[in-house]
């Protein structure tokens, strides 16, 4: 199966966001590169809003990613409530 | 007295369809192939511009909004680095022709990426494209400047800075991406999209970006960390909108696919040969490493572009030709560029250098089927040779690739130690080449490339002297004209970092800061 991945800038923004997809996508791995954090997953990553404002303790915005982003791969499928990257194969 | 009634807020889907989709119009005094002229030549047949998705759905005032906070934190690292000297807490000097090859070879692709961008959004019909375009074409102009205002602080201290803009157009190895990028601005709108949005952006840039700016994190350069990210932070959106256009083109006509397949196949080419720099960055020049270039091209290409073209599948496309030939170059590509570099260092702005043992220990084992066979031997050649007072700077010009604009480095698929040489006539001409894919690049466009201005036959046609130069005159020494025509100062931009001003500078700048001198 293709694998999808996302990567962000390690710092205390990302920290929850991190955390988030981790507990939201148990098959995914994490991998910790030099001031960088990339996390792969088969198939298909979700990013869940409500997960992430859980941890925030505030409203967020997934466009909000976008500060912190570096990668990613996969074809995007984006609402109000959650952000999904996914290979059709 | 009006009521004040509480309006719903819009959606995502909604405020993107009002402040995009809705701010188009259909003229009716001018007719649409008049105000959009360049989009029928090439062939590709567009029959609803409403088709086009924009995943993110990015409007203008959010984009203000997120890319301002992405300004406010990037100047204050940047502030916060010079104020604290950050220079000094790179591993050592060496790291710092990173940073010089980075500002002269990939900054100014920056500004060309501005401008192209700016062209193809306005040569579209369709108001989502061209939405999607004036915000990369803004993102771009953002990366030029930022680059260049964190790299200015490094032309305080060391040398190969201060002329980027003019060697970018003159000195030899930098008409390597100067034409790449040059290729494509002056193709049609959706070749450009389909080069730098889709080959560029989304095959390739991880391999430039995610290791340069790793690298530098890992080598102490919060500076170039800080704009690598910044930049990298608008790339999800410039990948998405590079994977939208070819799904876009391709679900529009069938008579599109052999079109899109043929640029991805060259685009992808054009691409990693101009990448080339990249892998001897990663191999040689970074002092503290992060991964190998062959690592870096395994999980970027091989895997995440592998994952690309089985999606793409559907639509007919396969995996660009050149990626056999890549898969062999792989164990030979960074070797053969810095040795090439090392050959070539009294015509670079940048100093090169013998790896140390320790480095060699690091490329066997990262280059097993290659490194201890083919390249250890010279660099301990050249190191013996260098010890004995023969440091051999080649002085003779090479014969470039009439396509890539690259020396004549590489060596056939399957025989690394053979020169690979390809060769086509043109109207009675001859023209010379680095590989199949490149001969085929020119075959295709013969009219194009005929153009293309070589800095080695420039310089043989006198093109690349000073004002007033004399070449028949006694003692006329060619390189040394060459380097003032280029303002490249001998002895302090170039040659090797060993005794270099940049290393000895290095060095007492960081004694004065750990000790009181
Ligand atoms: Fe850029
Ligand atoms: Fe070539």
């Amino acid at each position: 199966m293709s694998t999808v991945f996302i990567a962000f800038q390690t710092n205390e923004e990302t920290r929850p966001i991190i955390e988030a997809i981790v507990e939201d996508n148990p098959h995914a791995r994490v991998n910790e590169a030099p001031a960088m954090v990339k996390i792969d997953a088969d198939g298909r990553l979700i990013v869940k809003r409500s997960s992430i404002e859980e941890r925030l303790g505030r409203e967020f915005d997934l466009q909000e990613l976008h500060v912190n982003l570096i990668s990613l791969s996969g074809n995007i499928e984006e609402d109000e409530d959650q952000f999904v990257l996914v290979w059709k194969n | 007295m009006d009521m004040q009634v509480a309006k719903k807020k819009l959606g995502l889907k909604e405020k993107y369809q009002v402040m995009t989709r809705d701010l188009n119009w259909t003229p009716t005094y001018q007719k649409m192939e008049d105000i959009y002229p360049y989009v029928h030549y090439e062939g590709i047949k567009i029959h609803d511009w409403d088709r086009w998705e924009d995943p993110f759905r990015l409007t203008m005032d959010a984009y203000w909004k997120y890319q301002a906070e992405k300004e406010k934190k990037l100047y204050a690292i940047i502030d916060a680095y010079a104020q604290n000297n950050g220079h000094l807490n790179v591993t050592d000097a060496r790291y710092i022709n990173t940073v010089k090859l980075f500002l002269t070879g990939v900054s100014p692709l920056e500004y060309m990426a501005h401008r192209g961008f700016a062209h193809v959004g306005r040569a579209f019909p369709g108001p989502g494209p061209r939405v999607a375009c004036l915000m990369q074409s803004l993102d771009e102009m953002r990366h030029f400047q930022t680059q260049v205002h964190a790299i200015s602080n490094y032309n305080k201290y060391y040398n190969g800075f201060h002329d980027f803009r003019q060697w970018h157009d003159r000195v030899w190895y930098l008409s390597v991406p100067k034409s790449f990028f040059d290729d494509a601005i002056t193709a049609g709108p959706f070749e450009f999209m389909v080069a730098i949005g889709f080959s560029f952006e989304y095959v390739l840039t991880n391999l430039l970006f995610v290791p340069f700016v790793s690298g530098a994190a890992y080598n102490g350069d919060m500076g170039t960390m800080a704009y690598g990210f910044s930049a990298q932070s608008d790339e999800a959106r410039h990948m998405t909108l590079g994977l939208e256009v070819i799904k876009f083109i391709l679900e529009q006509d069938p008579d599109n696919l052999p079109i899109v397949q043929r640029w991805i196949d060259k685009w992808t080419w054009r691409g990693y040969r101009v990448l080339t720099l990249v892998a001897m960055m990663m191999d040689y020049m970074l002092p503290k490493r992060t991964m190998s270039w062959k690592e870096a091209w395994e999980i970027y290409f091989e895997e995440n572009g592998g994952a690309l073209f089985r999606d793409l599948s559907r639509y007919g496309i396969r995996m660009p030709k050149c990626a056999e030939t890549i898969r062999f170059e792989k164990d030979h590509l960074s070797h053969q560029a810095w040795c090439t570099f090392y050959n070539y260092t009294a015509a670079t702005a940048f100093h090169t250098w013998i790896p140390t043992e320790d480095e060699m220990q690091w490329l066997s084992a990262k280059y097993p089927d290659s490194f201890d066979k083919y390249y250890r031997p010279r660099w301990e050649f050249w190191r013996e040779q260098a010890a004995k007072g023969n440091r051999f700077y080649n002085t003779t010009l090479p014969m470039l690739c009439q396509t890539c604009q690259i020396p004549m480095l590489f060596t056939e698929p399957g025989d690394p130690t053979k020169i690979c040489y390809r060769e086509t006539d043109y109207k009675g001409m001859k023209y010379h080449f680095c590989s199949d894919h490149c001969k085929e690049i020119f075959e295709h466009e013969p009219e194009k490339y005929v153009q293309a201005w070589l800095p080695v036959h420039q310089i043989y046609q006198g093109n690349c002297f000073p004002e007033g130069t004399d070449p028949s005159a006694e003692g006329f020494d060619p390189l040394k004209a060459v380097l003032q025509w280029y303002n490249v100062v001998h002895g302090r931009d170039n040659l090797d970092f060993d005794g270099s001003e940049d290393q000895r500078n290095f060095a007492a700048w960081r004694a004065q800061a750990t000790r009181n001198v």
